[in-house]
């Protein structure tokens, strides 16, 4: 068995050391592969080089504070992380959040997953030689990110969604920005879809490869796009719904092929499920009503009670400089996240700053089934299996 | 003058010519980068370069400045021979290809007459596939000098790319061999004149020789194999970027990069020529002889798109782009009514053409390097062998068949 420390290579084999600068390894994974010609003998990823302490700073932070650093954790994925945190925290101090802001959180989570997937799109599809697609895909996550920036004021670490709601209330005329959005989607997913699915060459390229049955999937604790394209309909927002997704009527896109084309076509399926959930959550979504539970001491007050109630400027102002103290306990809420189930763990010792947070990060879990993936394939092929199991290097290290 | 030619011109004239075409040609590939990065940008809803003269056009020689400048470092380790070899040997074989080309019917100046190119061997094509085949030598080398393992693994998949293609690009020539029964390149393009003019050439097959079989097998078999013969997407297995980083050229840096860039450029224009030449009547104009006033169509381009240049200039943002713009539209404009002069008009109708489709095929080139993914490098190879070759020999077979049946 080859290891980092011992890969070099037999009489009849060559090591080549991939990444942690290459193109096509998305950020910094290193995957030191055993060639046989170009076919893979084996296969083993090296992490850590984009290793930033996140789970440990957040124990040094209060929980509100926290939720920054989730953010830069998967970076395509900022909203859904915040998601899982507050989910988390919300589950700790058994809070509950007006429906307004969990229909608002179901929609940008939403938005969010189109985005991620079109970056993911756009990258593979560079990975394939497809250069076009990869920049029609960030002109629509552009489109994303704008109407991120109008919600948040930010465009990527937007940490929008807080402990017991949001953090803003929704910019005037957000409707039309999000309705002029979805109107353009569908659209632009058939132009992509025009370039590639029908495309023999892409078709050459990702089918059958990258094949694993669902059990060694399982066995891998795979979740996502890649466990649904092996005929497994585990969704996280089925199977334990959160944040009143039992309300939404979508499918889970799945195929049994479980090779490159089919995470491919899942994807793709998914983006436009996820628009219809989009739709239905703007039309649930009523025009007046809170963004935040009524929870004092925990949820920052509004701004008009602030000036005008004692009490509320004492809690803005406790909330902000010592934060709030759950009580004692253990919680793990999981959420399906554009790559997989993605989850938090909390532990709490009745403190303001948590004793213990761990997220299971499905880029991190996903990545263990690369070296089965690739094994005997050839090296164009182990790009195209990195490229669909979608990782991203700042979730997988953490 | 007349005198001096006709006593040195064998001398003079060919060093004249390959100064005009040297030049001519390395000026072509520094545009054609710009005009791929351009197209490409357009394709993908971007602008390309615009901060380097107007509209980028200064770009080429900004890039040809840095090539010079930069720093030559060399990897440790390196078979020194084969790795400053390999990119005198790409350029030198990618240059030498194009002097057996004609661009045009023979000219006569100060009563001197010679061909229209470099060269004019009567085994033409010959000489030029000897050439390009030859131009895997330098990937191969660069591959395996370089002391990188992404480097060998470019060279390799090179040469098994040049196996897997270039059976087929001989056989899918063949056919037009078969009906011009000649391998002087010259002479392939003078078989193909007819009366109908762009239905008599290769591709429809109307001419004289070909009598009306047509070579559209062989025109799609031959592009294909091309397209693998330059390296360019879909088949740019060797230098796959996302894959083997840059492939064969991974640790060549400032001008060792540059001359592989240019001899990669090159041997499009060489290959594009080829394939006009062979398919699309090289130097003979789409239509009839007996449409005399097509022979101002070049003037009737350039006038105009002068004029655009000059009126797009003067409102141009820069102060540079103000000056260079409609000084470039004016060159357009002059240039254009020169040639409505009846000697300089006759002069350049063979080039014009030529030039027009070449680069009507070098758009092509770039235009599926914007669209299509990359092909996997057995996957080439299966399709070279199980699907290229079996085809040309089809077509060779086919098109013998049809010879002999007229014949009786």
């Amino acid at each position: 068995m080859t290891t980092v420390e011992t890969a070099v290579g037999t009489s009849k084999t060559m090591v080549l050391n991939m990444g942690p600068q290459h193109p096509s390894t998305h950020g910094v994974l290193r995957v030191l592969l055993e060639l046989d010609g170009e076919n893979v003998v084996t296969a083993v990823p090296d992490l850590g080089y984009l290793h930033t302490g996140i789970e440990k700073s957040c124990e040094d932070k209060t929980y509100s504070q926290a939720i920054t650093l989730t953010d830069r954790m998967d970076y395509l994925n900022p909203l859904g992380n915040n998601l899982v945190y507050c989910l988390a925290v919300e589950k700790l101090l058994g809070l509950e959040v007006p429906k307004r802001a969990q229909y608002f959180r179901v929609m940008m989570v939403e938005l969010q997953r189109v985005s991620s997937h079109l970056v993911w799109l756009g990258t593979h599809a560079l990975d394939m030689g497809a250069m076009s697609v990869m920049l029609y895909c960030f002109r629509e996550r552009e489109e994303i990110l704008k109407i991120f920036e109008r919600f948040a004021g930010q465009r990527m670490m937007t940490s929008y969604i807080r402990i017991g709601g949001l953090a803003l209330e929704p910019p005037a005329g957000w409707r039309e920005l999000v309705k002029r959005f979805l109107d353009m989607m569908p659209a632009r997913i058939d132009e992509y879809e025009e370039l590639l699915t029908k495309n023999r060459i892409w078709h050459g390229r990702l089918k059958g490869v990258g094949y694993l049955p669902a059990e060694t999937l399982i066995a891998m604790s795979t979740t996502g796009p890649g466990l649904r394209a092996a005929g497994v309909a585990f969704d996280n927002r089925k199977a334990f719904p959160y944040s009143s997704y039992e309300e939404f009527d979508f499918n889970v896109p799945t195929r049994t092929e479980s090779d490159c084309f089919a995470r491919y076509l899942v994807r793709v399926q998914e983006m436009r499920e996820s628009l219809k959930i989009v739709r239905q959550a703007m039309g649930k979504i009523t025009d007046q009503g809170p963004i935040k539970s009524e929870a004092p001491g925990i949820v920052p007050p509004q701004r008009e009670k602030m000036k005008t109630e004692m009490e509320a400027l004492i809690y803005h102002f406790k909330i902000f400089t010592e934060g709030f103290s759950p009580p004692p306990g253990e919680v793990y809420v999981p959420v399906e996240s554009p790559r997989g189930e993605l989850g938090c763990f909390i532990a709490s010792d009745g403190s303001p700053k948590p004793l213990r947070v761990h997220f299971r990060g499905p880029s991190f879990v996903n990545l263990q089934a690369l070296p089965l993936m690739v094994k005997g394939q050839l090296i164009a092929d182990t790009v195209a299996s990195i490229g669909t199991i979608d990782i991203v290097l700042g979730e997988v290290d953490r | 003058m007349s005198e001096i030619l006709a006593k040195y011109g064998f001398l003079i004239v060919p060093i004249i010519k390959v100064a005009i075409l040297v030049f001519v040609v390395l000026t072509l590939d520094a545009y054609l980068t710009w005009l791929e990065r351009k197209v490409i940008a357009h394709i993908q809803a971007r602008w390309g370069p615009h901060r380097v003269g107007p509209h980028g056009l200064l770009q080429p020689l900004a890039d040809g400045i840095k090539f010079i400048l930069k720093e030559d470092p060399m990897p440790s380790g390196v078979d020194k021979k084969a790795y400053f070899f390999a990119p005198f040997l790409t350029l030198m074989l990618a240059l030498t290809s194009l002097a057996v080309i004609p661009f045009g019917p023979d000219i006569t100046i100060f009563g001197y007459t010679t061909n229209f190119g470099i060269a004019d061997v009567n085994l033409s094509l010959l000489v030029l596939f000897a050439i390009t085949a030859l131009g895997v030598y330098g990937i191969a080398l660069a591959g395996w000098g370089s002391n990188s393992k992404y480097s060998l693994l470019g060279g390799l998949r090179s040469s098994a790319q040049m196996i897997s293609y270039e059976l087929a690009l001989t056989l899918s020539v063949v056919g037009v061999l078969l009906i011009a029964g000649d391998l002087s390149l010259k002479h392939i393009v003078e078989k193909q004149a007819g009366d109908f003019g762009l239905l008599s050439w290769n591709i429809v097959g109307l001419s004289k020789g070909g009598g009306g079989f047509t070579q559209i097998i062989g025109c799609v078999c031959f592009f294909i194999a091309a397209i693998a013969e330059t390296n360019r997407v879909p088949f740019d297995l060797a230098e796959a970027e996302s894959e083997l980083v840059a492939g064969f050229h991974t640790e060549y840096a400032s001008m060792k990069f540059a001359m592989f860039f240019i001899g990669e450029y090159t041997s499009m224009i060489a290959v594009s020529s080829l394939f006009t030449i062979l398919f699309f009547g090289g130097w003979l104009s789409p239509f009839p002889a007996s449409w005399p006033l097509t022979h101002y169509l070049p003037s009737i381009i350039l006038v105009p798109l002068g004029l655009w240049v000059v009126f797009d200039g003067l409102r141009y943002e820069t102060i540079l782009g103000r000056i260079i713009l409609p000084g470039l539209g004016a060159v357009f404009i002059l240039l254009g009514a020169g040639l409505f002069l009846s000697p300089v008009n006759e002069l350049i109708q063979g080039p014009f053409w030529f030039f027009a489709k070449v680069g009507a095929v070098l758009f092509f080139y770039i235009w599926m390097r914007a669209t299509l993914p990359r092909f996997r490098y057995d996957q080439l190879m299966g399709f070279g062998w199980k699907f290229l070759l079996p085809v040309s020999i089809a077509n060779v077979v086919l098109t013998s068949a049809f010879i002999m049946w007229r014949m009786k």
